[in-house]
This record gives C-alpha cells, sequence and structure tokens, in this order.
C-alpha cells in the first residue's frame, strides 16, 4: 500500500540540478587530470619506444644527446632519439635524497618544538616563520642562491687543490650539490613542518599525560607516544616534500650548475662540490626546442617520469592520510 | 499537479474562527488529586506551572501505527499517537527509545540523515506526509534543535532567512519587518534584542541563542513546532523562561516536546508518551501518567528505578 | 603550547622548601632529564633559532638590497633593451603581469574550487566518485608545475583552444595569459578545495538540519548558510592560491613567454589583445634578471624580487588577519 503513494510534488528540481551540475563539474576535473596523463604519455612515447629502457641508464654526454635531438628536428633530418637520462634521474635522486632526509630531521625538530618545548611567545614566532618560509616564491631562493650561497661556496669551501683536483672533468664553480640541497631543504622543511604539527596536534592528549602520569619524562614522552601516534602525518607530509622536490624546476635550473652530469660519491667529499642538473630543471633549460619534434617528446618523457613519481608520492600521501583520519577518529 | 512555487494553502486555526465542532477534543480532564497528590509516586513536588487547563485541542497530526527501521534496527515500533493544537505532548524516555527519530520523522528530516525506512503513515491535517513535498511539509511542521543553532548571520536576518524565498536575499528589509518583529514578539525574545537585530545572532547568550531558533521556527509560521531536548544545553534560569514561552505557544501550534528531564515534562506537558526501546508504552495526560501511572514500566521511569 | 599539567618526576626532593626564585609555571624542567635528552632540546632550540634565522636574513637582505637598487619609475617603466642597466628600463609589465595573472587565475580556481569542496562535503555520491576525486585534488596539489606547463602547451595550441593563444606570429606552444592563467588556476584549486573542505566540515550538522527543518531546500542551504559561515576559510584557500599563483615561475616561463614587455595581438579588442598575447611576470623577470638568466642584470633582480617578497609577505597578513578575525567572530557551543 506505502508503495503506491506518490508524492504530489516531486523533489525540488533545483536541487536535482545542482546536484548535478556539481557533478559534472568534479568529473571534467577528474577528466583533465586523466587526459593530462594520456597526452603526457601520448607525446612521450617515442622516445621511449625508441630507447626502450636504456632511457633510463647512462651513456655518452647527455647534453650533447639533446642537443643532437633537438637539431635533428630543426634541420629536418633524420630525427635523432637517442638519450641516456641517468645524470639526470641520478642528480635528482641525489639533490630530492639530500634535501628530503636534511628536511625530514629539522623538521622533525622543529614541529616537535613547536608543539611541546617551545615557550609560547616561541611557538608564536615560529609558526608564522614556518608559513613565510613555505610562501617565498622559489624563483627568490633561487635568486638569492645565485648571488649569495653560490660565491660563497664558490669561494670560500672549495678550495684550489680541489678545482684542481677534477680540472680536467668538471669546473667547480659552486653551482653545486650542496647548494641545491640546502637551498632545497630550507623550501621543504616548512612544508613538512606544517603537516608534522597538525599530525602531533591531533595526538590524543590521554596517551601522552598516561606516559606522563607513569613517570617519563616529557622528551622521551614525546617521541615514543606522540612523535610515534603522528607516524601517519610524518609519512604524509614527507611523501608530500618528496613530490614537491621532485618537481621543484627554477630554483634547481639556477642552482644545480645546469650541467649533464653525474657527481660521483667515488670522488669523496668534493663530489658534493659538483654541478648536475635534475629532470625538471632540464625542461626549463631546454623549453625553446619544443617546436622540435624529437625534443618535444624527450621532453615529455621527461615530464612523464616527473608526473608519474610525483603521482606515486600523492598516492601514498594520500593513503597515509586515510589511515591517519581513521586513528583520528578512533 | 499545481506550479511548485504555489503552495498549498497552508490551512491556519485564527483564533476568531469556531472551532470545528469534530475535531475539537474536550479540555484533557485534569485529576482531582493534580498536583496536590503527587509525592506519593516519584517524588514529583515540583507545582505544574501555573497554566490553566487547555481550552480546546485540535487534532492536527495524526502518528498512525509508524515504525522506523534503520536497516535492520528496528528504532520505532508501530506507534500511534494525536498529536494537537492547543496542548503540549512530551515524549519522554531513555536514551535511544526512539522518540527523537519518531519526533524527526514527523518532519521528514529523517530522510536526510540515514536510510531510515518508515512504514504506517504520519498524517497532517489527514493528508498523508509522504504526500507533501519536504520542504513545505519543513515549513509546516518546524523544528528546533537540542544545541542552540542560530546561523551565523546578524538577528534579524536569521529569520528573514525563513521567510525569503530560496535562496533568495532580493526581499527588502523593511517589507520583512514586522513579520521578523512578530516572530521574535512571540519567542518573547523582541525586548531585549530590538535595539540589536543588526548583532550578530552567534553573539547572544545561550538561553537567547536558543529563543532565537524558536522565534526562527515560528516565523515559517507552522501548524506543529517540534522541540528536541530544547533546555539540555541551557541553565535553569533560561530553561524557566523558555518553558513559560512553550505553555504561552500551544494555543496557536501543536507542540510536540522530546525531553530527558521528568520535572520539565511534568511541568509544561498536557499529555505525555513514554517510550521504551522503540514501543510505545503509555499515553497519558501528564498528571495521570505521573501520579497514576497505568503500566508498569512506566511507574519504574518515572520514580527513577531505571534510566 | 606546553600541556599545562605535568606529573612531578619523582625523583624530585619532595620535603626541601624551594630555594631561591619558586618556579613559574607548571612544566617539567628539564634539569632532571639525562644528558642526551638535554642535548636533544638543545638542537630543538637551534634548528627553531635557525629558521627564525633564515626567514629574517632572507627579508632583512632583500629588503636592504630593495631599498639599495630599487627606483620608483622601475615600476612604471617597462623594460627596454640596452646595454647597462640604466639603459633597460624598469618591469612595469612584469608587475602588471603578475596582478592579471593572479587575477585571472583566482577566479577560475576559486568557483570551480568552491564547487567541487561542497559536492565533496554535501553531496558526495557515489562513493567511489568522491574518493576518486578527493585523490585527483590530491594528484593535482602533487604534480610538478613543469608538468602542468607542458600539458598547457599541448591543450593550448589545439585547434580547439588555439584562438585563446594567438600571436602576431600564430600559436607559438599556446603561449598567452589565457593559458598561463588557466594552468596557474590548476596549481591554486587544491589549496582552494582543501581550505573550503575544511571550512564546510566544521559546521555541525545540526546547523544544516535547522535549515531544512524550515523548509529551506540544500541548495538554498549551501548557498545563504554554509558558504558564508565558511567564508574565513575560503578566503584563506583563495589567498595561500594567490600566492601560489604569483610565486610560480615555470608555467609563466613555458606559458607566457620569455619576453620581458607585454606582446598585444594585432587586431584584438582591447583587454583581449594584451590577454591572449605572451607577456611577463615578477618572476619570470626574476628569473631572467638573475645571473643565470638572459638579461643578467642582479639590481633589477633584486629590486623586483623585492617587489614580489612585499606581496608575499602582504599575502600572508591578509591570511593572518582573515585567520584572527574568524577566531573573534562566535561559534556554536559544542
Amino acid at each position: 500500500m506505502e508503495e503506491e503513494l506518490q508524492p504530489e510534488y516531486g523533489p525540488k528540481w533545483s536541487d536535482q540540478r545542482v546536484e548535478r551540475m556539481l557533478g559534472a563539474l568534479v568529473i571534467f576535473v577528474v577528466g583533465l587530470l586523466l587526459a593530462m596523463i594520456a597526452v603526457v604519455l601520448i607525446r612521450a612515447w617515442p622516445s621511449f619506444a625508441h630507447n626502450g629502457l636504456a632511457w633510463f641508464g647512462p651513456g655518452g654526454d647527455v647534453d650533447d644527446e639533446l642537443n643532437a635531438i633537438s637539431l635533428s628536428g630543426q634541420n629536418g633530418t633524420e630525427y635523432v632519439w637517442t638519450f641516456h637520462a641517468w645524470p639526470l634521474i641520478w642528480s635528482t635522486i641525489l639533490i630530492t635524497g639530500g634535501a628530503v632526509i636534511c628536511g625530514l630531521v629539522s623538521a622533525l625538530f622543529v614541529s616537535v618544538f613547536i608543539v611541546e618545548f617551545a615557550p609560547t611567545w616561541m611557538s608564536n614566532v615560529l609558526q608564522p616563520v614556518v608559513r613565510f618560509l613555505a610562501s617565498v616564491p622559489s624563483v627568490i631562493y633561487g635568486l638569492l642562491g645565485v648571488l649569495v650561497l653560490v660565491p660563497f661556496i664558490g669561494n670560500q669551501l672549495i678550495t684550489e687543490p680541489q678545482k684542481a683536483s677534477v680540472a680536467g672533468v668538471i669546473s667547480l664553480t659552486g653551482y653545486s650539490l650542496l647548494a641545491a640541497v640546502l637551498v632545497l631543504t630550507v623550501m621543504i622543511a616548512p612544508l613538512m613542518v606544517s603537516i608534522f604539527t597538525d599530525g602531533l596536534r591531533a595526538v590524543k592528549p590521554g596517551w601522552v599525560e598516561g606516559s606522563l602520569a607513569l613517570g617519563v619524562n616529557r622528551w622521551r614522552t614525546t617521541w615514543k607516544i606522540a612523535v610515534r601516534a603522528a607516524r601517519p602525518a610524518i609519512v604524509a607530509g614527507t611523501v608530500l616534500a618528496v613530490a614537491r622536490a621532485i618537481g621543484e624546476s627554477v630554483m634547481l635550473a639556477m642552482l644545480s650548475g645546469s650541467v649533464g652530469f653525474a657527481p660521483n660519491p667515488a670522488d669523496g667529499l668534493i663530489f658534493i662540490y659538483e654541478p648536475s642538473r635534475p629532470l625538471a630543471p632540464t625542461i626549463v633549460k631546454n623549453v625553446d626546442q619544443l617546436s622540435s619534434k624529437p625534443a618535444n617528446a624527450t621532453l615529455f618523457a621527461i615530464a612523464a617520469v616527473l608526473l608519474f613519481s610525483a603521482a606515486f608520492c600523492s598516492f601514498a600521501g594520500w593513503m597515509a592520510r586515510r589511515a591517519m583520519r581513521k586513528y583520528g577518529a578512533a | 499537479m499545481e506550479p511548485l512555487s504555489a503552495p498549498p494553502p497552508i490551512r491556519r486555526l485564527d483564533p476568531q474562527d469556531p472551532i470545528p465542532a469534530r475535531e475539537v477534543v474536550l479540555g484533557v480532564p485534569t485529576n482531582g488529586n493534580g498536583a496536590a497528590g503527587a509525592p506519593a509516586a516519584g517524588g514529583f513536588t515540583a507545582a505544574k506551572r501555573s497554566i490553566a487547563a487547555p481550552q480546546f485541542s485540535i487534532r492536527r497530526m495524526e502518528v498512525d501505527k509508524v515504525s522506523i527501521h534503520y536497516g535492520a534496527k528496528e528504532a520505532v515500533k508501530g506507534v500511534s499517537l494525536p498529536i494537537r493544537q492547543g496542548e503540549v505532548l512530551a515524549l519522554i524516555g531513555p536514551s535511544g527509545c526512539g522518540k527523537t527519530t519518531l519526533l524527526r520523522s514527523l518532519n521528514r528530516l529523517t530522510e536526510l540523515t540515514a536510510a531510515a525506512r518508515l512504514t504506517g503513515s504520519i498524517r497532517l491535517d489527514d493528508v498523508d506526509i509522504r504526500l507533501i513535498e519536504p520542504t513545505l511539509l519543513r515549513r509546516r511542521v518546524t523544528m528546533v534543535f537540542q544545541q542552540p543553532n542560530p546561523f551565523p548571520m546578524s538577528v534579524f536576518d536569521n529569520i528573514a532567512y525563513v521567510l525569503r524565498e530560496q535562496g533568495s536575499r532580493r526581499t527588502k528589509k523593511k517589507v520583512l519587518a514586522p513579520q521578523v518583529h512578530s516572530a521574535l514578539q512571540r519567542a518573547g525574545l523582541f525586548e531585549e534584542v530590538k535595539d540589536n537585530l543588526d548583532h550578530p545572532a552567534l553573539k547572544l547568550s545561550g538561553g537567547q541563542q536558543q529563543r532565537l531558533c524558536i522565534a526562527r521556527a515560528l516565523a515559517a509560521e507552522p501548524e506543529v513546532l517540534l522541540l528536541d531536548e530544547p533546555c539540555s544545553a541551557l541553565d535553569p534560569q533560561s530553561t524557566a523562561v523558555i518553558e513559560d514561552l512553550i505553555v504561552k505557544l500551544r494555543d496557536d501550534v501543536a507542540v510536540v516536546i522530546v525531553t530527558h528531564n521528568l520535572q520539565q515534562a511534568y511541568r509544561i506537558a498536557d499529555h505525555v508518551a513514554f517510550m521504551y526501546l522503540g514501543d510505545l508504552v503509555e499515553y497519558n495526560s501528564a498528571t495521570r501518567l505521573f501520579n497514576a501511572p497505568a503500566q508498569e514500566r512506566t511507574r519504574e521511569y518515572v520514580s527513577g528505578a531505571f534510566g | 603550547m606546553a600541556p599545562s599539567v605535568a606529573t612531578p618526576p619523582p625523583e624530585r626532593p619532595q620535603a626541601a622548601p624551594p630555594q631561591g626564585k619558586a618556579p613559574t609555571k607548571a612544566v617539567e624542567g628539564s634539569s632532571t632529564w639525562s644528558m642526551l635528552d638535554r642535548i636533544g632540546l638543545a638542537f630543538c632550540w637551534a634548528l627553531g633559532l635557525l629558521f627564525c634565522a633564515i626567514a629574517v636574513a632572507i627579508v632583512v637582505y632583500l629588503f636592504l638590497q630593495g631599498v639599495k637598487f630599487l627606483k620608483l619609475d622601475q615600476l612604471t617603466t617597462p623594460a627596454a633593451t640596452g646595454f647597462s642597466e640604466t639603459e633597460t628600463g624598469g618591469f612595469s609589465d612584469a608587475l602588471i603581469g603578475t596582478i592579471i595573472v593572479a587575477v585571472m587565475g583566482i577566479s577560475l580556481a576559486l568557483p570551480v574550487g568552491i564547487a567541487i569542496a561542497v559536492w565533496l562535503v554535501e553531496y558526495g555520491r557515489p562513493a567511489p566518485l568522491a574518493r576518486v576525486t578527493e585523490l585527483t585534488i590530491e594528484a593535482i596539489a602533487g604534480i610538478p608545475s613543469i608538468v602542468l606547463a607542458l600539458f598547457g602547451t599541448v591543450i593550448f595550441s589545439s585547434t580547439a583552444l588555439g584562438f585563446l593563444s594567438r600571436s602576431n606570429e600564430g600559436v607559438v606552444f599556446g603561449r598567452s595569459f589565457f593559458a598561463a592563467a588557466a594552468m596557474l588556476s590548476l596549481v591554486a584549486l587544491p589549496l582552494v578545495v582543501a581550505s573550503t573542505r575544511q571550512g564546510l566540515e566544521s559546521i555541525p550538522r545540526h546547523v544544516r538540519e535547522a535549515s531544512y527543518a524550515v523548509g529551506k531546500t540544500k541548495a538554498a542551504t549551501i548557498r545563504r548558510i554554509l558558504l558564508p559561515t565558511a567564508r574565513p576559510q575560503v578566503a584563506t584557500g583563495m589567498i595561500l592560491g594567490l600566492g601560489r599563483i604569483i610565486g610560480d615561475t615555470a608555467i609563466i616561463l613555458v606559458l607566457l613567454g620569455a619576453t620581458q614587455n607585454f606582446a598585444p595581438v594585432e587586431g584584438a579588442v582591447f583587454p583581449f589583445d594584451y590577454l591572449r598575447g605572451a607577456g611577463t611576470t615578477l618572476t619570470n623577470f626574476v628569473y631572467e634578471a638573475s645571473p643565470t638568466g638572459n638579461l643578467n642584470q642582479p639590481q633589477k633582480a633584486y629590486a623586483a624580487a623585492f617587489v614580489l617578497l612585499l606581496m608575499v609577505l602582504g599575502l600572508n597578513a591578509a591570511a593572518d588577519l582573515v585567520h584572527r578575525r574568524a577566531r573573534k567572530a562566535g561559534t556554536w557551543s559544542h
């Protein structure tokens, strides 16, 4: 009998229409992302197809290869595709890894400090400072790095004998792994701090109090209980920082030295003074070659690698944050 | 079918109108023993509010064998109740007994939150509420919540929000002012806020906020007013003010109140329904239910044996 | 920030009356900690002070350089070709370009971001689509802007959208203000969504129900109650998004062009001739004027960087103001 009841007025159509319009927009944005992934992959495919797995491997001078690729596209001669990106990948790994490790350690200590140990005035100062550091445009970091840090490294830290020792291979001018890592650390650490502090604040006070009540001092309690409980936030912040570091292009284009050279740890301590060029700045430096067909494909191939590393990081961060929401609700 | 923009005329009870005879129920008989005989059952020493017995009462809503399921769980089991204008109906019972679910189903708010399935029928002026478009129904059966929840706008706009068209802000303040003022007056708030109508509503005190919510609910000119524990977040003084107000309102609208506070139910209600685990255990006049309950369970509950 | 209560460590002498100054705070001191713990705390202080020092150094250094090199006429004269820093004009085009890009980018990101946040919080069904959307927003936030820029070169040099980016020489990589602003809006989008979402989620459910309970539709409730309530968070998201837009360089380099002047398209109606053409922004100017760029005019790079920094500081201050005002306004008791 209930089934026969038909409302005299249907549900307000405007509500349904609003939901449908918003839904369409959401689907459009999702579709845009998928389109972007598809476009980048399609454009990148020729470069991957011609090189196979050797694309990721070492071999030859990567800058010469890029030049040859661009020229072949402009001169209308037969396209050249040979590209071995290992120096760029290795540079990305070194710079990202170095900056993330430095950033993780300092961000952990600073966020613990802000949440637990700093006097109120100090955390009131630190929070805006962190927000400010996170909002400074990367090109300003790059400019300061070029005009202040690089000359300092080149003139004060690197000794003449060190320069002479690698003179035949590469020249040490201050544009270096060290400069890139230091500045990148300053750029990504604030990002981590803001996520870490959110995580630490969300830790249930009961756990901390329970530990304090057992006579464990606050330092140990913080590290053993609060930091442990905030692990999902720490994972999330770290992977997001990794994504940001991998994608950073302009600052690194300015500071890394822009040479397709793979710094060699076997050179000893001196290798941190060696220049290189990660993947993202390579796109920036060669963007004028986009009109050359093989260069276009090569640059999109680099973009595809960046896109997938960043997407992987985002996905990992999203999973970690979902886990965090769950434990926050428990 | 009528166009959506023209709501069906809402039946109003004009005080001057003669009350249709067949709808009038006799004034609820007050027991001879009344308030004085209270202490025997449940220690109801508190005097019944000095209100006269209802002058009249008109059946506005009819809850007919209503059961509400949340998935497999049956929150309300076959409850039948009359809801009358001219009197205050209180729903009492221990937590989780289904009284709030029942209250929320009266204006179809249950549909918004969970996949609640309702069987039986609820009729408003003899029309099944499932046949009434929800937004229109909710203007005729308005609700006040446990937490005072004024909207984050000025006092005036809180009331005007109800009066304006969906999503519109075009109607001029001047046009709405009389209606806003009268709603505030009916809620007994006008004198306190008349100079500060443009102040943010969230700056009012808790009791004032709740009365503003009542004013907001009255601005829609409802036939039934639902109150879900309206005083549980308030201090005793504000509670007393709001109780006075509720009793005054009963001639204009049918009032249904859910409360945990038995003293309050006793003070202000004309009829009381006691629910337990989804069942309606007893429905009776307040004096009888508290002083001479017909059911053993009711007696235990009102004397504080459980719940 | 420190918890106000801490149990006194057991080893503290109970009977000894406090000598000298009485403890002013009920917070456990570090006096009873082991050496290692104390070194750790010292490390905390050192890093905290280092962060402050870096921030102060950036501001003070750029301020000094900016005061030294910034001439007011640089703000009003466009860049020119010349042999010395005195002949090459200022960066007025870059300044205006930054403003254009910021306004265009945010006016695209704001409505879309709000709509997505509303859909996620208030509708969010079917549930799998909601999860995919969340993930999409997260992914867009993580995509390097240089990849967005390359994607932009493809869609804005396509036949469908190429007309937005037609320069005098035809479509060059789809370079135009339209293209740059559209891609920059994607950079700002996740910030707007996240912030708006947070605002909407913090509104208690009973407030929505109160609106439904007086017969309002969901659409009316969202428009008149929920969005106005979440306004501070929307504003915060907008400010953060603006900061990201004016700070981005990669998209500008690729999609707006390496020129230092506006390159209006001939034969188009006024605003569109500029918007369809290539241009520049402050970030682009700083990049090109730095020693690694094509112009190599460090003094002007400092001056432009100083202006850029002032904008960032202004946005930070605005965000703080919004935050503080929102906290002052009342809210519902819980």
